[in-house]
């Protein structure tokens, strides 16, 4: 697991009014246009983000945003199955589309004189998906193909699956975001139609534009395709707060494997949760602490060190629409037990609520964090994913240039905090993968773990 | 029999399509000299962002472990764990510190150190003095050299219960058969429990001179600077001497099937044989007319057949691979285990008739337009221009390759693929992998499912 911290990447103070920059404009329909101009290539990324994903589903239904997705280069009323991407690709364009918890978004990277072509497809298809019954049966199947690829066969996301599904009592954050297999078995297109009415609209949406542009052209032209598009009324999504957790939990996830795996979550906060504002910023410094690179504790003290590990991974993020958890995970060692490389893992949590991190640990991880922000700069589509992800989970894109000075900010004292009221465990849940023979036999059905049925 | 390829298209986003003004895009202004030692640099100057992208290529890869299988990939790997006076955590430490990334891995051609460091100091110079000792002096400890072995046999685990991996490996084994590209980089649980330290301080003696090495270099650097920076990475690396040239790949000489039992929901399939070389003179039709067949995504004729027309995988593509020597040309994809024939079959066929018939003019000029069209994107950052330099360099390719790429894109006719994939691509001869639960498994997983199609 990578931190959020090298995902999202932070600003430097000295870099700050080079990274800003960022043109916004509301159109009266609602759609929210981004424009930062990057004249180092004579290229451009399009991407639209809706405030949809698999955090907003009920159960019964869950994956159906992620199917929509797939379904969204299945026909408009003016485009044929599959026309959107050719046309994309007869423009020289890449394009890709994913789904998260929180969001879905869309993108074309494109040579700059091409933007328009992105435009006018990508409004087509915000209010007038033709979701053919026929496509959506072979993309149902497609999806499915996904997920045994993704996760019935890797016995690792299995258990983070389960893991999850384990921890979360309420949180949506249960929902594995490419849907549980029973409900993707008795999805229906006429599901999808209803789903793609409530969420897809310009006013439930951020149209991001990084690269060799102006964004006054941008702008009208933004204005030509998607002014006209019709608003809808866009649904609050229910708070589904999660109950306060009593106690550790413990699962363990049977698969075909030949390593064992383990993941340990502590229920936790995120930016705009009514906590203390510094908290999730804490936590965020904490994880790179422990896994912000090869000089960081896990790598020095449990791979190089003790040698328990095999590898170990934290991975926290404080800019997510609903709290998340903090979360370790690890292989152990040739030789070591996971239980070993469980008590070494709790010894380390044991440390950051003990003692006080080093100053000089954190000082590594600013100058990584500040030159890390640098290197974004090399990617016209990183500084479009940190816009769009920003503002589609509900902290807003100007956050981007501010956080740096956040996490600057952060003292050994608050870190120490954040790992005394977070990382307890009875707020903990632990998962373990427990191999089973990779004997080419498939297992019986129903033993490959609690929730997931094979087929 | 072959689908009807002629799809419907739109008259009004033709007319665009057909309007877009092939611009000619020049390739980023290359410069290239040798170091003192004998090692080849190529530069390119990117002034506006306060970034240094290295990356040395070194003729050092798992095609030079001969019986020690792993040899070029744990050398790689040890690089890191101690150079000089300073120990792993050292090493990790001084790196960080200053914010630079520092990394070797070894493939079946080449090892590559690659690093990022701002070109403010101190963190250039230190990231600089520690790449360099990294390159030529590794500690190659007897502790940390056992730390990362050990760690090596628990990813080779890992490897064998991913039914994708396992499938990889074996499609390489049944093309290259007895060649060096056979094995796996990361080498087997026998191979790399058996090496020894002294087999890796032999490789890195012999492999890691200068004259085995290309140093591809993109940054906000003046020519002098980086002449300097040049000479700093290779100063401690003897000029020694370039290895031999690989021998030649051999051609299958039959079909070769090679089905493998795993306790999988999904049945992998990859069908492949030796493909092209780097600097092949079939090398644009063969990389155009694949563009078509399997390389373009979303828009390939395998992937329509496969995903669009029938449901059948989630992905499915095709790719030669072009390396020293004839690299694999290959077709994958996965889908449940009742449907892999039919899966199998379609693939099959949409190669036969791309084959046959090869590419409608339609879909020649759309992957042209595709190709060319997107050519800015490709090099559009210091990240893909050190990694295009990297190849340039290491295959010797030449300096005007990303200036002349649009114009010999253009260039390839229909029938210059149909020619070229008869005469090097043989439905007949391929090696098949096919990764999944038995015959006898598939069939009573169906009967226990039929109240619950799927």
């Amino acid at each position: 697991m990578k931190s959020i911290l090298i995902l999202l990447g932070l600003l430097t103070v000295q870099l700050a009014s080079a990274a800003t920059g960022v043109h916004e404009k509301v159109l009266d329909n609602g759609l929210k246009v981004l424009v930062k101009p990057d004249h180092r290539a004579p290229i451009v990324t399009s991407q639209v983000w809706y405030k949809v994903g698999s955090s907003y589903e009920q159960g019964g239904s869950t994956g159906i945003s992620h199917v929509l997705e797939h379904m969204m280069f299945k026909g408009t009323e003016k485009l044929a199955p599959g026309e959107f991407s050719r046309i994309i690709a007869e423009n020289g364009g890449d394009e890709n589309a994913f789904t998260g918890r929180d969001y879905t978004a869309y993108y074309q990277n494109l040579a700059k004189d091409r933007l328009e072509v992105a435009f006018e497809l990508e409004a087509e298809r915000m209010r007038n998906l033709s979701l053919p019954e026929a496509e959506f049966h072979k993309e149902l199947a497609v999806v499915k193909e996904e997920r045994r690829l993704r996760t019935e066969d890797d016995p690792e996301s299995l258990t983070f699956e389960e893991f999850n599904a384990a921890a979360y009592e309420a949180s949506p954050y249960r929902i594995p975001v490419i849907g549980w297999p029973g409900d993707l078995r008795q999805m229906k297109a006429d599901d999808l139609r209803r789903w793609y009415r409530t969420w897809y609209a310009p006013n439930n949406a951020t149209l991001v534009v990084v690269g060799d542009v102006d964004p006054e052209a941008v702008f009208a032209l933004a204005e030509k395709h998607f002014g006209p598009l019709e608003p809808e009324s866009i649904p609050q999504p229910k708070r589904r707060s999660e109950p306060v957790q009593r106690g550790e939990k413990q699962i363990l996830v049977k698969a075909p494997a030949n390593e064992p795996y383990l993941i340990l979550g502590y229920k936790a906060t995120a930016l705009g949760q009514g906590e203390k504002e510094w908290e999730p910023y804490a936590l965020e410094m904490l994880a790179s602490v422990l896994d912000g690179g090869s000089s960081a504790r896990f790598s020095r003290d449990l791979v190089r060190g003790s040698r328990v590990a095999a590898s170990a991974g934290a991975d926290y993020s404080a800019f997510t629409r609903l709290p998340g958890m903090f979360l370790i995970d690890g292989n152990p060692a040739k030789g070591r037990s996971v239980e070993e490389l469980e008590q070494a893992l709790r010894a380390q949590v044991e440390r950051v609520r003990k003692e006080p991190v080093d100053a000089s640990e954190l000082e590594r991880i600013r100058t990584q964090l500040i030159a890390a922000k640098v290197y974004e700069l090399d990617s016209v589509y990183y500084q479009a994913m940190q816009l769009g992800s920003l503002e589609t989970v509900g902290l807003g894109w100007p956050l981007a240039d501010q956080y740096v000075k956040h996490l600057s900010r952060v003292t050994p004292e608050q870190i120490q905090a954040v790992a005394r009221k977070y990382l307890t465990t009875d707020n903990l849940t632990v998962a373990r993968l427990d191999p089973q023979p990779m004997d080419g036999r498939l297992p019986l059905p129903g033993a490959a773990g609690g929730h997931t049925s094979v087929r | 029999m072959c689908a009807d390829r002629v799809r419907f298209f739109s008259a009004v986003w033709a007319l665009i399509a057909l309007a877009f003004v092939q611009a000619a895009w020049a390739g980023p202004k290359i410069e290239s000299w040798e170091t003192t030692k004998g090692a080849r640099v190529l530069f390119v100057a990117v002034p506006d962002l306060p970034i240094l992208d290295v990356q040395v290529v070194l003729d050092a890869g798992s095609a030079r472990d001969g019986e020690r299988s792993g040899l070029a990939s744990l050398t790689a790997a040890m690089l890191t764990q101690g150079a000089g006076d300073w120990d792993a955590d050292a090493v990790a430490e001084r790196i960080e510190s200053v914010g630079a990334q520092l990394s070797v891995d070894a493939g079946r051609d080449s090892a590559t150190l690659s690093l990022r460091t701002l070109t403010q100091q101190p963190a250039m110079d230190e990231t600089l003095e520690t790449a360099a000792k990294v390159l030529s002096a590794p500690r190659l400890g007897e502790a940390d050299f056992e730390r990362v072995r050990q760690n090596r046999l628990v990813a080779l685990r890992q490897d064998e219960q991913d039914p994708g991996t396992v499938a990889a490996k074996a499609i390489y084994r049944e093309i290259f058969g007895k060649h060096p590209y056979a094995a796996d980089p990361a080498g087997t649980q026998e191979t790399v429990a058996a090496m020894r330290r002294e087999d890796l301080a032999e490789f890195h003696r012999r492999y890691y001179v200068a004259s085995n090495a290309v140093v591809a270099i993109v940054g906000a650097l003046s020519r002098e600077q980086t002449r300097e920076v040049a000479e700093r990475l290779t100063a401690g690396l003897p000029t020694g001497e370039r290895p031999p040239a690989l021998p030649p790949v051999p051609d299958l000489s039959s079909q070769l099937l090679e089905p493998l039992a795993f306790p999988s929901s999904q049945t992998h399939i990859f069908a492949g044989q030796p493909g092209m070389r780097r600097r092949d003179p079939d090398y644009f039709p063969l990389y155009v007319g694949n563009h078509i067949l399997g390389g373009s995504g979303l828009v390939s004729l395998l992937n329509e057949e496969v995903r669009e027309k029938r449901g059948l995988s989630y992905s499915v593509y095709s790719y030669f691979l072009p390396m020293s020597e004839r690299g694999p040309f290959l077709m994958g994809l996965q889908t449940k285990n009742d449907q892999a024939d039919e899966a199998r079959e379609v693939m099959m066929e949409t190669l036969r008739c791309f084959r046959d018939e090869g590419p409608t003019e339609k879909e020649l000029a759309a992957a042209i337009k595709n190709i060319t069209g997107g050519f800015p994107l490709r090099i559009a950052s210091n990240s893909q221009i050190v990694r295009y330099l990297a190849v340039i360099g290491f295959y010797g390719l030449p300096l005007d390759y990303l200036d002349r790429f649009n114009e010999r894109v253009s260039a390839v006719t229909a029938e210059q693929i149909r020619d070229a994939f008869r005469r090097r691509v043989d439905p007949d001869r391929l090696a098949t992998v096919i990764v999944g639960p038995t015959q006898e498994r598939v069939a009573d997983e169906r009967k226990e499912t039929t109240d619950e199609s799927d």
